[in-house]
């Protein structure tokens, strides 16, 4: 409660004292991937708002955007999105009570990982052949 | 103990003034994001290095420019709901928590209103 003296009370344990497991850090990389993509959505407007500006504008936005640096950052964000995606459907297929078997969630972590990485390759090289 | 009864503690959605919202509204767009994310991924990937023009002409597409408003809104929405999540996991100091909340709000509603003008600017021939 805000403003009542409190001794300092125990704490439970933190992550710390966890060995590293492979479906803690996937959980983990759900919420950093969430948070970066947070911020590459602003990246996405400011892209799209050059377009609605001016090509002189554009053309300065997408000189970082289509640079090897903001490429290599699209490709990061693609990753994520890919991964917070299937991380998702995870969540989903949770949600309805099922997929709890041990083995199970070990198989759809390793899947997501694999997944993720497999699914952005495809979607670059689809849109690139494309383009 | 409380006297209140279970019916009366149910009414009024609780001292938090809001029910399962919160929790709807994140899976409701999770769903809807799934394939919306798979047009933004293409679209992003496509047009990285194209000109204006070209930009602009993808976007004059009116199926393009839905598609577009369709993924803002609800990936803003998403965005909302999973920062408020994060703030509310790790800032506990009840006015940062509200600053941090506040700021949440503004960013989400910023990013979603200035890429929808856009598209709608370059959708109505801007």
């Amino acid at each position: 409660m805000a403003g009542t003296p409190m001794k300092e009370r125990p704490l439970s344990p933190h992550l710390q004292v966890y060995r590293p497991m492979l479906t803690m850090m996937m959980s983990i990389v759900h919420r950093i991937t969430g948070a970066g993509l947070y911020f590459g959505m602003a990246l996405f407007v400011w892209w799209l708002f050059a377009a609605s500006h001016s090509s002189a504008y554009f053309d300065f936005v997408q000189g970082f955007i289509g640079s090897w640096f903001g490429r290599l950052v699209l490709l990061g964000f693609t990753w994520a999105l890919v991964h917070h995606a299937l991380g998702g459907l995870r969540h989903l297929l949770w949600d309805t009570g099922r997929g709890f078997d041990l083995k199970l969630i070990e198989v759809l972590a390793k899947g997501n990982l694999i997944g993720s990485l497999a699914l952005t390759l495809l979607i670059w090289i689809v849109a690139y052949m494309v383009r | 103990m409380s006297m209140r009864t279970p019916l009366g503690k149910v009414r009024g959605l609780g001292s938090a003034r809001s029910g399962t919202e919160h929790f709807w509204h994140q899976r409701l767009t999770a769903v809807a994001n799934v394939p919306l994310i798979l047009f933004l991924v293409f679209f992003c990937v496509a047009h990285v290095g194209s000109s204006q023009a070209d930009m602009t002409a993808a976007i004059a597409n009116p199926l393009v420019a839905l598609m577009l408003v369709f993924t803002i809104i609800s990936i803003t929405w998403h965005m909302r709901l999973g920062m408020q999540v994060i703030i509310e996991d790790y800032v506990h100091s009840e006015g940062t928590k509200l600053a941090a909340l506040l700021a949440n709000t503004f960013f989400c509603a910023a990013v979603a209103l200035i890429g929808l003008f856009a598209v709608l600017k370059i959708s109505f021939g801007g």
